[in-house]
């Protein structure tokens, strides 16, 4: 009896975990989108992971800090949940100095090496040999460490996507591929541009075991990853992971999404919202609307407050624009 | 000491010690298990086993990758591209990946790898097969860009680019992997640094890869006509030995650069304009490839060529 109230007493504090970084993750890029939009502070683009935050928040509890992860160009919420620093985040998307790459990466290469995030990426797919290669090393190093590669559908239609999944299963790496599906390849519907049955099928012709989830039911994500990063750091070789969810922006924050059919977000919104998923499962467990919306606000608080001091925060010195380029034939010595 | 050797023997030498002295160190492309296409592995994974001398699928992209996100978690890749002409399958991953990640994540990593590119003309091996596109990673920021033309300088140049933190393209030119010399294995070459293989008052000859062995033939030949030609062999592309070029050329005042890749965009280029402002006043000619592709038959293959007897002709024309 003392058992099953403890083991309760764990489960609400999971779940209640898992909510809290969701709540996260979107008061991170609500925050990022009002700097964008009304601050005009971040100049560049941002990709939003709005109504995808479950993958992250779900696969990234089941790894260690010392893990690699690889992302795309939509991965703030997999750098957060990483265990990455929100102001350095909030800097670098500003272009700011002490941001995770010194402003030099902005929001499409966000990278914290120091929890294992070695990178966004800017093109689409280049991540998957990477993370495969990032498992190669590791599996060279004699490590027990894991690679977590997580890539979109529009991923899929590209050529790494094959390479790199078939390297990870020739050499056995430990590396857990994602394919977080969000239905959409930047402003075209996936489905209209991708044969066969899709990702999932595609990663099992090539010797990939395949786990199908429901990617905005949270804890269904984190048991899956659980148990898929368990097998993989036991040396059992790479997996997949196919989850389905949907983008609730356009590509980027800049984008109306006018091209979707009508109602499709705003049904997601209203049905399928991974946070407000969640928030149901923790009500029907026992926590109350007051609980929640602590950590709603708690949330919302930290990130604005996050927001303002990165906004105070110089932009790096000019010579940075010559740093870190190369070590021989350096631009700082010779740049003509 | 020095011992002779051949190219290819001189940077399977350079490998070897590298991965005997640093178990990070690594090699992966198709068939190096058999030694690769001409050779350069042979032996390697019989002393050091398939793990560092991996034998990949022909996926380009994916050994360019794999090897990028290795060296990214600590370890040192030599990459075997197998012909420079199929490195173009990889070239999202070497260009917007491998070259720009230490800066686009502020300086957060590093990518010390070799890439191995075998380049230029083998007798008959048509379009697909015989490319030199050495000029093309010039024009990218982040990449070093090495062209050696002899077996010393393909064992000291080897060890250099594997103990070098930066990416390092690496052409090996096709036609010399048997080409014969001394090498001393303690002799420490600097990426950046050239090498005067002749001297001469009349006229600078400036090259690099099999070219320069092709100008330092025509340098000493023309000795015999009594022309005094110095003959820079650059090494390296990026960064290039402008002081060398540029101090000969205030001595001769004139400037010959040849190269087997195509004129247009080639490298020469850069080299001319370069000394042109440097040295006002100097003459300056080119010599490269026409604007054409390579074929297989012999007499049209040919016609790409730059030889001995063009550098030789343009050095008379340039030095009356």
């Amino acid at each position: 009896m003392a058992e099953s109230k403890a083991e309760s007493g764990d489960n609400r504090a999971h779940g209640l975990a898992l909510l809290t970084m969701m709540e996260r993750i979107r008061a991170f890029e609500e925050h990022a989108i009002l700097a964008a939009e009304r601050d005009q502070l971040v100049l560049g683009a941002i990709h939003p992971s709005i109504g995808q935050e479950a993958c992250a928040a779900g696969i990234m509890q089941a790894v260690r800090r010392d893990d690699i992860l690889l992302s795309t160009h939509r991965g703030h919420g997999h750098t957060l949940a990483k265990g990455a620093d929100p102001l350095e985040m909030f800097r670098e998307l500003l272009g700011r100095e002490g941001g995770c790459c010194g402003g030099k990466g902005g929001s499409m290469h966000i990278a914290d090496f120091n929890v294992g995030m070695l990178g966004a990426n800017g093109v689409v797919g280049a991540n998957i040999t990477i993370g495969a290669g990032a498992a190669h090393g590791l599996k060279l190093l004699k490590t027990d460490r894991i690679a977590v590669d997580i890539f979109g559908d529009g991923a899929v239609n590209r050529g790494p996507f094959l390479e790199g999944l078939n390297w990870a299963v020739v050499f056995k790496l430990p590396v857990l591929f994602v394919c977080e599906d969000n239905q959409w390849s930047a402003t075209t519907a996936t489905r209209t541009v991708t044969g066969g049955d899709g990702p999932g099928a595609r990663a099992a012709a090539m010797g990939l075991p395949v786990t199908e989830v429901d990617g905005n039911d949270v804890e269904a994500v984190a048991r899956a990853a659980d148990e898929m990063v368990a097998r993989i750091r036991a040396g059992k070789g790479p997996e997949f992971l196919h989850a389905r969810t949907y983008r609730q922006t356009g590509h980027t924050s800049f984008d109306p999404a006018s091209y979707r059919p009508e109602g499709e977000a705003e049904r997601h919104k209203a049905e399928d919202d991974p946070i407000a998923r969640q928030r149901a499962v923790l009500l029907a467990m026992g926590l109350s609307s007051a609980d929640l919306d602590t950590v709603h606000d708690a949330a919302q608080a930290e990130m604005a407050a996050l927001l303002k001091q990165a906004a105070a925060t110089p932009f790096p010195p000019d010579n940075m624009a010559f740093s870190d380029v190369q070590d021989i034939g350096s631009p700082q010595k010779e740049a003509f | 000491m020095a011992e002779k050797m051949t190219y290819v023997e001189a940077s399977r030498e350079a490998l070897r010690e590298a991965m005997q002295a640093d178990e990070t160190v690594w090699c992966v492309g198709e068939d190096l298990g058999r030694g690769s296409v001409f050779g350069q592995y042979l032996g390697l994974q019989d002393e050091f086993g398939a793990d560092r001398v991996v034998d990949a699928p022909i996926s380009e992209a994916a050994i360019m990758g794999a090897a990028f996100g290795a060296a990214m978690v600590g370890t040192r890749p030599v990459v075997e591209m197998r012909f420079s002409d199929f490195a173009l399958c990889a070239t999202d991953e070497l260009v917007n990946q491998i070259a720009k990640a230490r800066f686009m994540f502020g300086g957060q990593s590093r990518a010390p790898m070799v890439i191995r590119k075998p380049t230029g003309m083998w007798r008959s091996s048509a379009a697909q097969h015989s490319q030199s596109l050495e000029s093309w990673y010039t024009h990218i920021p982040g990449l070093v860009v090495v062209c050696p033309a002899t077996p010393q300088d393909n064992y000291s140049l080897m060890k250099a680019a594997i103990a070098a933190d930066d990416p390092v393209v690496y052409f090996e030119h096709k036609n010399i992997w048997q080409m014969e010399g001394e090498v001393d294995r303690a002799l420490e070459v600097e990426i950046g640094k050239a090498a005067i293989r002749c001297e001469g008052s009349d006229v600078t000859i400036v090259s690099w890869s099999d070219t320069a062995n092709l100008a330092a033939q025509a340098g000493e030949e023309l000795a015999g006509e009594g022309i005094g030609a110095e003959v820079i062999d650059l090494r390296s592309l990026w960064p290039w030995d402008k002081e060398a070029v540029a101090a000969s050329v205030k001595k001769t005042g004139r400037l010959i650069v040849a190269h087997e890749s195509v004129q247009v965009g080639g490298f020469g280029g850069e080299v001319a304009a370069t000394i042109a402002e440097a040295v006002p006043g100097a003459r300056i000619r080119r010599l490269g490839a026409p604007r054409s592709l390579i074929a297989y038959a012999p007499n049209l293959e040919d016609q790409m060529r730059v030889t001995p007897n063009m550098i030789k002709q343009a050095a008379r024309e340039i030095a009356q």
